[in-house]
């Protein structure tokens, strides 16, 4: 086996496994009561460092660059409570609109 | 409130299904340039579909980064997948195997518009989501891998950015306790003080710690 099929091989079990560790042992079920306080909150801890690693991350450095002007168009768009689909739209163009002039 | 069906989910995800083609376009062109097959290039996306971790093996492997470190940082990378995966257990129903199938659609984004107005997680939407990011993230890699690069670069079009609004216009109507309030900037902290630092992944990982301030005495 080449050394490519077995970091393939590797990384996919061990991603099926982390992704289906909740459903297939737990699945059905209802969390026990004391924990949803901490599921409640996970997606506002995940959501919100995922927006910042998506915005500033680099190659372990901090990046500002045309993603910002995104989000911050995206951040006009939502308190304008423009839909889901405008709102990527908008960061979208707004991004590639800084390029191509940048 | 009235069921969701996998077409809402479906809908949902339409705009950043466009940008998971995208990606999957670029990565099929990278892991091509890079020396990797099409049948290795597909069965990573059929199997791993996480589109980040993905792009860590391929370039760790293509400057000679050793099996070893490839293997680290798309784990890391995917290690965020065990706490959102126990977090929607209660949604999967059925044979254990039809939970294992249905688990894999479990991404970032999936998971994001599976959220209903009410707070709840909806597995329709979910799969429904996932089904299409799953299919745009393939047809992205295959055409990739066999056609190169025909369209130029995701960044160019500001695809980049779409994931980051996405994620945010899901977190925000979500922060209107001040707990939620505490736990997203807490975990946005947490990640900008960790990327300078921590391997790719791991900001992501701690900062999802920081639901543990919604911790009650059992």
């Amino acid at each position: 086996v080449s050394d490519i099929w077995l970091v393939i091989g590797v990384v996919a079990a061990a991603t099926i496994a982390l992704k289906a560790v909740g459903p297939v042992l737990l699945g059905g079920r209802p969390l026990p009561a004391h924990l949803t306080g901490i599921v409640d909150l996970l997606a506002p801890a995940v959501l919100a460092a995922l927006v910042v690693t998506q915005v500033v991350g680099g190659n372990k450095e901090i990046v500002l660059d045309a993603r910002l002007v995104g989000l911050g168009a995206a951040v006009v768009a939502i308190l304008l409570r423009a839909p889901l689909l405008a709102v990527v739209v908008i960061a979208a163009a707004a991004t590639a609109l800084v390029r191509l002039v940048a | 409130v009235t069921e969701a069906r996998y077409r809402d989910g479906a809908r949902r995800i339409a705009p950043i299904g466009v940008a998971a083609f995208a990606f999957g376009l670029s990565f099929g062109v990278l892991a091509g340039a890079t020396g990797f097959g099409l049948l290795e290039s597909v069965v990573m996306s059929t199997t791993i579909f996480a589109g980040s971790a993905q792009f860590a093996i391929v370039s760790t492997l293509a400057v000679g980064g050793g099996i070893a470190s490839a293997v680290l940082a798309a784990v890391l990378l995917n290690a965020r997948y065990a706490p959102i995966s126990v977090s929607l257990a209660p949604l999967f129903h059925g044979s254990r195997i039809r939970r294992l199938f249905e688990s894999q659609l479990i991404v970032d984004e999936s998971w994001a518009v599976s959220r209903r107005d009410d707070g709840r997680y909806d597995r329709r939407l979910l799969v429904g989501a996932g089904l299409v990011l799953y299919a745009c993230w393939n047809v992205g890699t295959v055409v990739g891998v066999l056609a190169g690069d025909v369209v130029g670069e995701p960044s160019d079009f500001g695809l980049d950015a779409a994931f980051a609004a996405l994620f945010l216009a899901i977190l925000v109507p979500q922060v209107r306790s001040r707990r939620a309030l505490a736990a997203a900037v807490l975990g946005g902290t947490i990640a900008l003080a960790l990327i300078p630092f921590a391997a790719a992944g791991v900001p992501i990982v701690a900062a999802a710690a920081a639901c543990l301030i919604g911790w009650r005495k059992p």
